[in-house]
């Protein structure tokens, strides 16, 4: 996109001034006059029979004003949702009730089982240990394999197994692919559940005001209106009165996508107690009791000529989904299996997957939900394959790409990607790396018996999601734009931002649009009541799906404010231009009038065109006609010690393509903290619950996030190819990083080991793992 | 919220008198990095908690010709930028920067991370391979106690109760001498999965005169690595590799968890005792 002012441009965040001076209003930062403040009892079990709760004790607590548990109102308020359980999609799907209090099973370690609403916080948690629950514990099931097993305990009575669910695509001719093949590569490939570890923890404050039958909701969520959707139906409530705002929201990364028990016992204990209640979420209830990702365990075929050219893949898969389905459970393996042909030309491609319950929280969308399995197991598996075939694998990349010339191009899965330059992009990173010194200097290390490896993943992904038709709830977004009399533009946006800087991009967008400085324009959005229906922040759509929406509101703007020009200056609309912030007759700049001056008479309602409104807002609806697809190549170098298996990650070159770019900063810092989380599962994050089911990393001194120190600076360069999907071609970056970089580490590291004739190894790369993997075989080489 | 007492004195000998009157009931706040999260989680419950950092003298880290001293509320941090510890005791200053991170480090100190005994803290391995004595202050008295009879098992210590951890005196390294900590981070925590100091003098001909090596992270208690340094003394920086593997020798009971096996603790144990010799050496010379 051309800079014609702002766009394009390195401009600051607007958001961050706030967010870095404490200015910025968590939910926890907002404070109601007589608030309860209200503490969850939790499971300690992962499965057991509950039997009589005695909550008397607690009840008599002074200052404590209620204990609610799940017999107290299962008639009141309904099941959590799941968006995704059409039985065409997953014929046969099992669909449990998922009460918000667990009524006579718990099944999960964290499960809400009662809630104390108090007057402090501190009474409210002192109360929980007064509570007595007679547990009757039972045996666990704590992988897709105990949950299959014989014999296996079944978590939800009404069916006589743990099958949640299953599902399978196919495309092409796979039979044909696999007997034409030279070779079929195989290997069984873990993705670890992760824990999406936002900076701010859930937190819910809700207030009833009786005499306006007005429930309000303040939620640290992605998505507001779908919330109070939602809540309206458990809460049986008319959803014109419900209002759900999600203030300052402090990280999301895919678990606050969703629908929580607090969210909805919440609203029902202010309205039952006719006080503010306040439920804020401690980090150990975050890891939990919200929403876990990943978590699949396959086995990935790839059929292959012995030049490299791929012919087809399969892949059969469990995925451990937990005990329950959270909103979009379900949907989220099959982004794995829409994505399987990845940035290649193959079309014969399969997937079986089985879904378990077993006695964990559930998993649903985190960064990149079910995008960055495709990515790592494809990306794993052509290295597999050049590692077999003796090919680099570099050489095998470029072989199997979808070339230039081929955009549109239809997957074996359906798809149609929009735009791509795959070799750019992948030249770009070579270049940067110096991929060919690197080679050399790997060779000459391990002479010294050193291991230095190098890394590719060239990935492709789903962004801007998305068509409705391909979607569980609507994938269109909304779109409200406002001039003031005075001339200062409101954006009211049917995303809920939480970390992208849509309060800068979008007001660059405006501001060289319509011809108004940037502080002059506000960017609304997360208030149910302020604006009008959307549908949220997630799959990198905010931009692609919501800016758009706004492009063609603030179209209808200016068509509008061209109108009103031209009459006022006794011209035709045709011949007005915006030039200098002015619109003028095209040549004569200095008698033009600004956008202040037109909305004025706009909302005075004298001297209008014939047969025009007044006033100056337009809204619009856009409904997408595709997903985008942002790729890119990214380039890891590492050094594994020989001694202790420790990784050092030396560089880290990354090229995405994520099509126009609005603003480079922003893009970079959505490609910077992708690449961390992605670093993250590929070394150090994996959530582990043990035979009991009880979770072994529930706190930050167990559960390893990346942190500052693990990080080289980062090397990054972009191609753009514009995406033909929306006017302003681009594509989405928020979970490029995130899906790029785990297999770049990967492959890195596994290259690193290849004198040891390593092939694969599971995720996280723990030091210890390596450092066995190098005493059991010794490098032959030396 | 469980209830507690608080006092904060101004003089040990006020500190002293309240830990006499409160006895079993009480415990003494240093940085509170350890403490106060084990208040949260309800696994401490102390009605009285007894605020140290507001005793100035505690704080003290001084570098002598023949001594050095820390007092037990010096924090990591005031160890890690002491102008003088870097010539004086190197160990000392590298142990301090391998903890935590900065908030950590200004925030926790010397004498609570000891008192406290984790397994896996930074400090007992550097006090062991320094020979370190602890005055401790207690109901009938002053008494002092060494860094090797000192940590006596998991989270236990020689300290009884009552009984206050005033200051670590450390003799002065002579010339000729030089000192290494080196580390792997639980890759959660950043505590050591195993850590290992090493502290040497050298003899006119560059062989090992005296050394000391203290262990962490591995076994339930940190312990100083005997075998290892009986088969180094009056020895050269090559016959570092075979003593070195004897750094786990001994051990009863080796720390085991998901992040680490004993093996593998074992291992690292012998990989950093090689290291933090070859480094102390070098330092040395
Ligand atoms: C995020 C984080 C990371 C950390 N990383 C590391 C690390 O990498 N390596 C490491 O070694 N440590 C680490 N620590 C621990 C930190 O170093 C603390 O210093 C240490 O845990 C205790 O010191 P404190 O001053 O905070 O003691 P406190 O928490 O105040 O006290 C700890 C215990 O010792 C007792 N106590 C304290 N002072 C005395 C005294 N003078 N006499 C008698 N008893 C006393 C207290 O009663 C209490 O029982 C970390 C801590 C945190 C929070």
């Amino acid at each position: 996109m051309p800079v014609s002012k702002t766009v394009g441009a390195r401009i600051k965040r607007r958001e961050d001034p706030r967010l870095i001076q404490g200015l910025a209003h968590y939910v926890d930062d907002i404070k109601l006059p007589n608030t309860l403040h209200v503490a969850i009892l939790r499971s300690p079990y992962s499965h057991a029979r509950i039997g009589a709760i005695d909550t008397d004790a607690a009840q008599n607590l002074p200052g404590v004003k209620a204990v609610v548990t799940g017999s107290d109102i299962k008639d009141t308020i309904g099941g959590i949702p799941c968006a995704a359980t059409d039985p065409e999609g997953f014929p046969g799907i099992k669909v449990p009730h998922h009460p918000v209090l667990a009524i006579d099973k718990a099944r999960f370690v964290g499960e809400p089982i009662a809630a104390v609403a108090a007057t402090s916080a501190y009474i409210a948690r002192d109360a929980l240990d007064l509570i007595e629950v007679d547990y009757d514990p039972l045996d666990a099931v704590n992988s897709a394999d105990a949950a299959f097993a014989d014999g296996a305990p079944v978590l939800h009575e009404d069916w006589d197994d743990n099958m949640a669910f299953t599902w399978q695509i196919a495309g092409g001719d796979i039979d044909a692919a696999f007997a034409e093949a030279d070779h079929i590569v195989s290997q069984r490939i873990e993705h670890q559940r992760l824990v999406p570890n936002p900076m701010e923890t859930r937190g819910v404050l809700a207030e009833y005001m009786r005499g306006k039958d007005q429930l309000t909701i303040w939620s640290s969520t992605q998505i507001p209106h779908l919330l109070r959707t939602q809540l309206s139906i458990m809460l049986d409530m008319a959803e014109n009165h419900v209002r759900v705002i999600a203030p300052e929201v402090g990280g999301g990364f895919g678990c606050k996508l969703n629908v929580y028990a607090e969210e909805a016992l919440l609203g029902h204990m202010a309205k039952t107690l006719g006080q503010p209640v306040k439920w804020i979420e401690g980090r150990r209830e975050n890891f939990l009791h919200t929403i876990h990702g990943r978590d699949q365990t396959g086995v990935v075929e790839l059929a292959v000529k012995n030049d490299g050219a791929i012919l087809g893949l399969k892949y059969a898969v469990t995925a451990d989904v937990g005990a329950y389905y959270q909103l979009l459970t379900p949907a989220i393996p099959t982004l794995t299996g829409l994505m399987l042909c990845g940035s290649y030309t193959f079309q014969n491609v399969q997937m079986d997957l089985k879904a378990a319950f077993t006695n964990k929280m559930a998993t649903d969308a985190y960064r990149g939900a079910g995008r960055p399995e495709a990515t790592y197991l494809i990306e794993r598996m052509i290295d597999i394959a050049a590692h077999d075939l003796g090919l680099d694998p570099l050489d095998v990349r470029r072989k199997n790409f979808i070339g230039t010339d081929a955009f549109p191009h239809e997957t074996g899965t359906a798809l149609a990607y929009d735009s791509g330059d795959y070799t750019a992009a992948l030249d770009r990173a070579v270049e940067m790396a110096d991929y060919d010194a690197l080679r050399w200097q790997q060779a000459e290390l391990r002479d010294q018996g050193r291991y230095l490896g190098i890394g590719f993943s060239t990935y492709v992904e789903i962004c801007g999601m998305g068509p409705s038709a391909a979607m569980p709830a609507g994938g269109w977004e909304s779109s409200t734009v406002r001039v003031d009399p005075t001339g200062k533009v409101t954006v009211l946006t049917g995303v809920s931002p939480h970390g992208q800087g849509q309060e800068t991009t979008f007001a660059q967008l405006v501001a060289d649009g319509l011809g108004v400085g940037l502080a002059d324009i506000r960017i609304i959005h997360g208030d149910t009541d302020a604006v009008q229906y959307g549908i949220g922040t997630f799959g990198s759509r905010a931009t692609a799906v919501g800016g758009t929406a706004m492009v063609h509101a603030m179209g209808k703007i200016k068509d509008k404010v061209i109108k009103i020009a031209a009459h006022l200056m006794e011209s035709n609309p045709q011949d007005i231009v915006l030039e200098d912030d002015k619109y003028c007759v095209q040549g004569a700049p200095e008698s033009g009038l600004t956008l202040a001056e037109i909305a004025q008479v706009a909302h005075v309602g004298v001297g209008l065109p014939p047969e025009t409104e007044p006033g100056l807002a337009e809204s619009h609806f856009f409904e997408p006609p595709n997903f985008t697809y942002p790729f890119g190549t990214h380039i890891a170098v590492v050094e594994v010690d020989a001694d202790t298996g420790e990784v050092e990650l030396q560089r880290y070159i990354a090229v995405d393509d994520c099509g126009n770019i609005i603003n480079p900063l922003i893009v970079e810092g959505q490609v910077h903290g992708g690449i961390a989380q992605g670093v993250g599962q590929a070394l150090y994050e994996e959530a582990i619950y043990d035979e009991s089911g009880q979770m072994l990393t529930g706190s930050f001194m167990d559960y390893a996030l990346p942190k500052a120190h693990n990080f080289p600076r980062f090397e990054l360069g972009n191609t753009v190819t514009p995406s033909p999907v929306n006017p302003m071609g681009v594509k989405g970056v928020g979970e490029a990083g995130t899906i790029g970089s785990t297999p770049a580490i990967a492959n890195a590291v596994i290259d690193a080991l290849k004198p040891f004739g390593v092939r694969h190894i599971d995720l996280p790369l723990r030091p210890e793992k390596l450092w066995k993997l190098m005493q059991e075989r010794n490098d032959d080489s030396l | 919220m469980i209830p507690f007492d608080y006092h904060a004195p101004k003089t040990l000998q006020k500190a002293m008198r309240l830990v006499r009157e409160h006895g079993d009931d009480a415990s003494v706040l240093a940085g509170g990095h350890s403490l106060i999260p084990l208040m949260k989680l309800r696994f401490a419950a102390p009605a009285v908690v007894i605020d140290l950092g507001g005793i100035g003298g505690l704080k003290k880290v001084t570098a002598g010709h023949e001594t050095i001293t820390i007092g037990a509320l010096a924090t990591h941090y005031a160890v890690e930028s002491h102008r003088l510890l870097p010539g004086k005791c190197r160990l000392l200053p590298e142990t301090a920067s391998e903890i935590g991170d900065v908030q950590v480090r200004n925030r926790g100190t010397v004498g609570g991370s000891i008192a406290h005994a984790d397994p896996a803290a930074d400090w007992p391995a550097a006090m062991l391979a320094l020979n370190a004595q602890f005055d401790i202050a207690g109901p009938s008295g002053e008494r002092a106690v060494a860094a090797s009879d000192f940590f006596v098992g998991l989270f236990t210590t020689a300290l009884q109760a009552g009984e206050v951890l005033t200051r670590i005196r450390i003799a002065t390294p002579p010339e000729n001498s030089g000192g290494a900590y080196v580390k792997m981070r639980q890759s959660a925590s950043g505590f050591a999965l195993a850590g290992v100091a090493a502290q040497v003098a050298l003899d006119s001909a560059g062989n090992c005169a005296s050394v000391a090596v203290g262990v962490t992270g591995v076994a339930s208690v940190a312990y100083r690595a005997h075998a290892v340094e009986d088969a180094l003394r009056g020895r050269g920086l090559d016959a570092i590799a075979e003593a070195a593997a004897h750094a786990a020798d001994g051990v009863e009971e080796f720390q085991e968890d998901h992040h680490a096996s004993a093996d593998y603790r074992a291992h690292l144990a012998r990989v950093f005792a090689q290291r933090a010799l070859t480094r102390a050496f070098e330092r040395a010379t």
